[in-house]
């Protein structure tokens, strides 16, 4: 028994040490040069600062906000629809939401500025019937398409796993006792999905409020959001780690608090946990 | 109702597929923008061959993915296993607790704090460079690390740990019962975790971004064209590792429902 425990032990130490000098010390160092400042001295400049940085974490948030509730008024249904699917058509679904993510982001992103442009697919076609040019890039809409479409699978998955697995007699039940179509996606399939809803808006809001490619490219530079900031400063070079590292700093404290708040509010919802 | 449905899962699909179409067309493109097509060619799909910066870039992620999802799956299971024998509820939350730190925060934030690890012992070490090879390697085990986990961890738990025990009662070794009795009944959740660890590590941008230095993955080299302006032969490359993962999956698909006809027959 003895010999078990330390064998045990001995399973688990390497991932403790691995994940106390790779996850917890990072943080403590980011807080280091977050309350000095470039020479190494102690200070709260780097915080006092941050208001300069204000409107780029409320546009983030807003931006991020808005690209979640789109995402999830777009993934629902779908989720909803392919689970009325035969399990082929199901399966040939998950792997068509899928498959994108395995083609590299920065080139789908990339390839919207094709699709979008003064000159590009949609204002040429426009332009054959006589209409436009529309003037589609380096809008703030734009960007927050560009959050949508990047996200949506990470959406979709989740609810769509969490709702297939719902048992059928359930809903057949409230059939049974005269509930219509839309009453039994009511009562019955979307406070069960409640759980997937909740993983899918956390796995598009924290990539959405952080992200500082999308707004680059399909932003024209002209809204920087608070990814963009600190990409920008850390690329400035040393002197700018220790700001830049509180930024990063209020942007996970933000991060953490939204995602606390969400499990709160889903556990009133009748119980999905992701922390 | 049915034929709404249908039309709906279509636009959500043309959605999604709209800029991978955009891709596939323009890597066949004779000129040398992605903006406007001037004729068919394969002309870009050759070119490859010769792209030293994009194929060194791709055996980097090769390597980089196959090494950190192997590493990652060994820590990890390991680590699952180690978990869930441990007693105290408090050390067991506390535990997960770490876990979910890197796959909660952004990537961004893990990018920069691991940077400025490196930064800071590459200092200490007196080293001139302190980011490259080992350091992308490191960051990419570190943000696999959560999800083979957790891909193990439930599957651990509807193992009856009687079964080892049995094993043992009959003569094994603690670890001869891991290895013949346990590591069978969790292979599948290994798996998934290995397959999560080897895609995401593929994908990785922004944390590769903060922590790779000189060492260039193929992501950060598809970055720094877009910085520029971007010629078909990345498209190409891109079409090409889609159609080598569109076919893979249809073969699993196609696999999959094979056997469970055959399952269904013999029943």
């Amino acid at each position: 028994m003895n010999k078990k425990s330390l064998g045990q032990r001995l399973l688990r130490a390497p991932y403790i040490l691995w994940s106390a000098l790779f996850i917890i010390v990072p943080l403590f160092i980011m807080g280091y040069y977050a309350l000095t400042d470039a020479a190494g001295n102690f200070s709260f400049s780097n915080f006092s600062d941050l208001s300069r940085y204000k409107n780029a974490f409320l546009i983030s948030l807003l931006y991020a906000f808005i690209s979640t509730v789109i995402t999830l008024i777009i993934a629902y249904p779908l989720a909803y629809f392919m689970t009325k699917c035969k399990p082929g058509t199901q399966r040939m679904m998950m792997i068509l939401t899928m498959l994108p993510m395995w083609t590299n982001f920065l080139i789908r992103t990339y390839s919207w500025i094709t699709i979008l442009s003064n000159t590009g697919i949609i204002n040429t076609l426009l332009g054959k019937i006589g209409l436009g040019p529309l003037h589609l890039i380096n809008r703030p809409g734009t960007v927050i398409l560009g959050m949508v479409y990047d996200f949506l699978p990470y959406m979709v998955l989740p609810i769509f796993n969490v709702m297939s697995k719902i048992d059928v007699s359930l809903t057949e039940a409230a059939e049974d006792l005269g509930a219509n179509r839309f009453r039994v996606l009511r009562k019955v399939i979307l406070p069960l999905s409640m759980p997937g809803v909740v993983s899918g808006i956390t796995m598009v809001f924290v990539p959405s409020v952080s992200t500082f490619y999308i707004s680059q490219k399909l932003g024209g530079n002209k809204t920087m959001l608070i990814g963009d900031v600190i990409e920008y400063l850390f690329n400035l070079g040393p002197d700018y780690y220790n700001v830049a590292s509180a930024i990063s700093l209020v942007l996970m404290a933000i991060i953490l608090v939204s995602l606390f708040i969400m499990n709160r509010f889903s556990d009133d919802e009748g119980g999905g946990v992701v922390l | 109702m049915k034929i709404l449905s249908k039309l709906y899962m279509a636009l959500v699909v043309l959605f999604l597929y709209a800029p991978i179409a955009v891709m596939v067309f323009f890597s066949f493109n004779s000129g040398s923008s992605v903006w406007v097509f001037e004729g068919f060619s394969l002309a870009w799909y050759g070119e490859l061959v010769f792209n030293s910066e994009m194929l060194d870039a791709l055996q980097h992620t090769l390597l980089i993915a196959v090494i950190s999802a192997t590493a990652s799956t060994v820590l990890g299971t390991a680590a699952a296993v180690g978990i869930t024998s441990l007693r105290s509820k408090l050390a067991k939350s506390a535990i997960m607790s770490v876990t979910n730190i890197p796959m909660m925060n952004a990537d961004i934030v893990t990018g920069v704090s691991l940077m400025l690890l490196f930064i800071f012992f590459g200092k200490m070490l007196g080293l001139s460079e302190s980011l490259g090879f080992f350091t992308v390697l490191i960051a990419h085990i570190t943000f696999n690390l959560p999800y083979v986990i957790l891909s193990v961890l439930p599957k651990l738990r509807q193992t009856d740990p009687a079964l080892a025990q049995a094993a043992m009662d009959l003569g094994c070794t603690p670890v001869s019962a891991f290895f013949k009795v346990v590591l069978p009944s969790i292979s599948s959740g290994i798996f998934t975790g290995f397959i999560m660890a080897f895609t995401l590590s593929l994908d990785d941008f922004v944390i590769s971004y903060f922590t790779c230095g000189h060492y260039q993955t193929l992501p950060i080299v598809i970055y720094n064209m877009t910085k520029r302006t971007v010629t078909p032969d990345t498209y190409a490359l891109s079409t090409l590792i889609f159609i080598v993962v569109f076919a893979l999956m249809l073969l699993y698909n196609v696999t999959l429902s094979r056997s469970e006809k055959k399952r269904g027959m013999s029943r």
